[in-house]
């Protein structure tokens, strides 16, 4: 519909994975194509005396090979893995920051857990042997700014950064916020967005329990389905995506198709609990599409927040039904294979999105096995679904009333 | 408690703060600054409280920000052993 939105939005020209799906794009996305579930018990810790013990977890990351020896100690599981996914994301891009200019790169990454673990165990050492054992990194490795300063740092880049705390709806803020500094600044030509989140310390999980919304069922396989007439709340998890947004000039300039532009962003804020307001899903998605100068007809998938909450699950399937009618838009939750990731979570949805667009396929919604009656979406459910891909929505709703949409297209048209 | 080399400082440098690529923290570091090794001052800060704590000792952080070079922390160590043997 609107030619030149998508012949000037910025693309995304590369992806770095760390997730409990795999390490790795395509590790990663094997596994969403498989259902293959990244949901354990969790065996960072014993998790048998609280009530939630299943959580994504990520496997097989090497810290040392892939984070420097001298920032391993600076840095909490959460920046570490970043660290690894913009390595990743620069590689896919095929960018070498040294031979840009500084000030031409930024970071904006989403942070919602931060350095619980990290300040866990300091706060351990302050409490039983005293103030001369906390570790000096205290005072970086915690603070929700951590990873886009580590970012910053390591690959040199002094254009405009940022971290953004919006719980699960950050992700797709980063991405948001980021186009709009590209497009008002043409000296900027990319951006690394995204996050990861490591919440699975004792610490950082009762933290999250207490907000009632997490699945206390004793079973891996079922204990998070959104949309599914078994739905008990939801499970957490650990890892997410880094994305370079890149500016449509530099793309072309350098002969980069990318993935996909982000062509339309919207955020809102939900009323307070009890207004008689509505959520502000349904405006968001609104607002996401004629940002994109797109109509819901032109959406071709969307990538759910499933909240696994069933009110909440219930809100989210009437908001996609009144703007895109019953049934009207295939509708899927990859995330059920990964747990919510909060500052990982939306990043690595759009990441499994630009896949989705690559190669046309639409990803099964993970080990949901149907939707339950009433939820008149079309919920795309035991197996991937094949079909040419265009333009993909994500959602994403964070605790606290923070809402996002973001509209992807196809990089090649 | 007995003696501090330059190879307990780099033992603590490595184990605690890590060593950037290509610097060789065995070669010779003795009068080389901090600085030009990849350390920063929070890093400093970082192994003199390791020191602190692994060889019972009790370095100010003010003292810590003015000892440039390797020596200059072996020298300040081993003399505060060496009080303290007295």
């Amino acid at each position: 519909m609107n030619a030149s939105a998508v012949g000037t939005d910025p693309v995304v020209t590369g992806i770095g994975v760390v997730a409990p799906t795999g390490i790795g794009v395509e590790a990663h996305w094997e596994a969403v194509l498989a259902g293959k579930s990244g949901i354990t018990r969790i065996d960072r810790f014993d998790p048998a005396c609280y009530p939630v013990r299943y959580a994504g977890q990520v496997t097989g990351f090497d810290v040392a090979a892939n984070v420097p020896s001298r920032l391993v100690p600076q840095t909490d599981f959460w920046t570490q893995t970043s660290v690894a996914a913009a390595r990743d994301a620069l590689a896919d891009a095929k960018i070498e920051p040294s031979a840009l200019p500084e000030y031409s790169m930024g970071v904006m990454t989403a942070a919602s857990s931060s350095g619980a673990e990290f300040g866990q165990h300091e706060m351990e050492r302050l409490f039983t042997q005293g103030p001369a054992w906390v570790s000096t990194y205290q005072a970086v490795a915690w603070f929700f700014a951590a990873t886009t300063g580590q970012l910053a740092i390591r690959h040199g880049m002094r254009g405009p950064a940022g971290v953004l705390c919006a719980e699960q709806a950050g992700g797709l803020d980063t991405l948001g916020h980021a186009r709009r500094l590209i497009a008002q600044n043409a000296d900027t030509r990319l951006l690394l967005t995204g996050g990861t989140d490591a919440p699975l310390c004792p610490y950082a999980l009762l933290a999250q329990i207490t907000n009632g919304k997490m699945s206390a069922v004793d079973d891996a396989a079922t204990a998070y389905s959104p949309f599914s007439p078994e739905a008990s709340g939801y499970l957490s998890g650990e890892g997410g995506a880094i994305l370079i947004l890149e500016s449509r000039a530099s793309a072309e300039e350098r002969g980069i198709t990318g993935y996909g532009s982000v062509s339309g962003y919207a955020a809102g804020m939900d009323p307070p609990p009890g207004s008689e307001r509505p959520p502000a899903l349904r405006r968001t998605i609104e607002n996401a599409l004629a940002d994109a100068g797109l109509r819901p007809s032109d959406v071709d998938v969307v990538f759910a927040d499933g909240a696994g909450v069933p009110h909440l699950d219930l809100a989210e399937a009437q908001a996609i039904e009144a703007v895109f009618g019953p049934a009207g838009v295939p509708v899927t939750v990859p995330k059920t294979l990964t747990g919510r990731l909060y500052a990982g979570g939306a990043s690595l949805d759009v990441a499994t999105a630009l896949l989705a667009l690559r190669d046309g396929v639409i990803p099964a919604s993970g080990t949901v096995r149907e939707a339950a009656a009433g939820y008149r979406i079309d919920l795309v459910c035991g197996g991937p679904r094949t079909q040419p891909l265009r333009t993909a929505l994500v959602l994403a709703r964070g605790h606290g009333g923070f809402t996002a949409a973001l509209v992807v297209r196809r990089g090649e048209y | 408690m007995g003696k501090f080399e330059l190879t307990d400082l780099a033992e603590v440098m490595r184990s605690s703060v890590g060593v950037e690529e290509g610097v060789d923290l065995d070669g010779p570091i003795g009068e080389v600054e901090f600085t030009a090794l990849g350390y920063d001052s929070l890093a400093m800060a970082e192994v003199i409280s390791q020191i602190n704590r692994r060889f019972g000792v009790q370095i100010p952080e003010e003292e810590a920000f003015d000892l440039l070079t390797p020596n200059a922390v072996v020298e300040a160590v081993s003399s505060r052993l060496v009080e303290a043997v007295r």
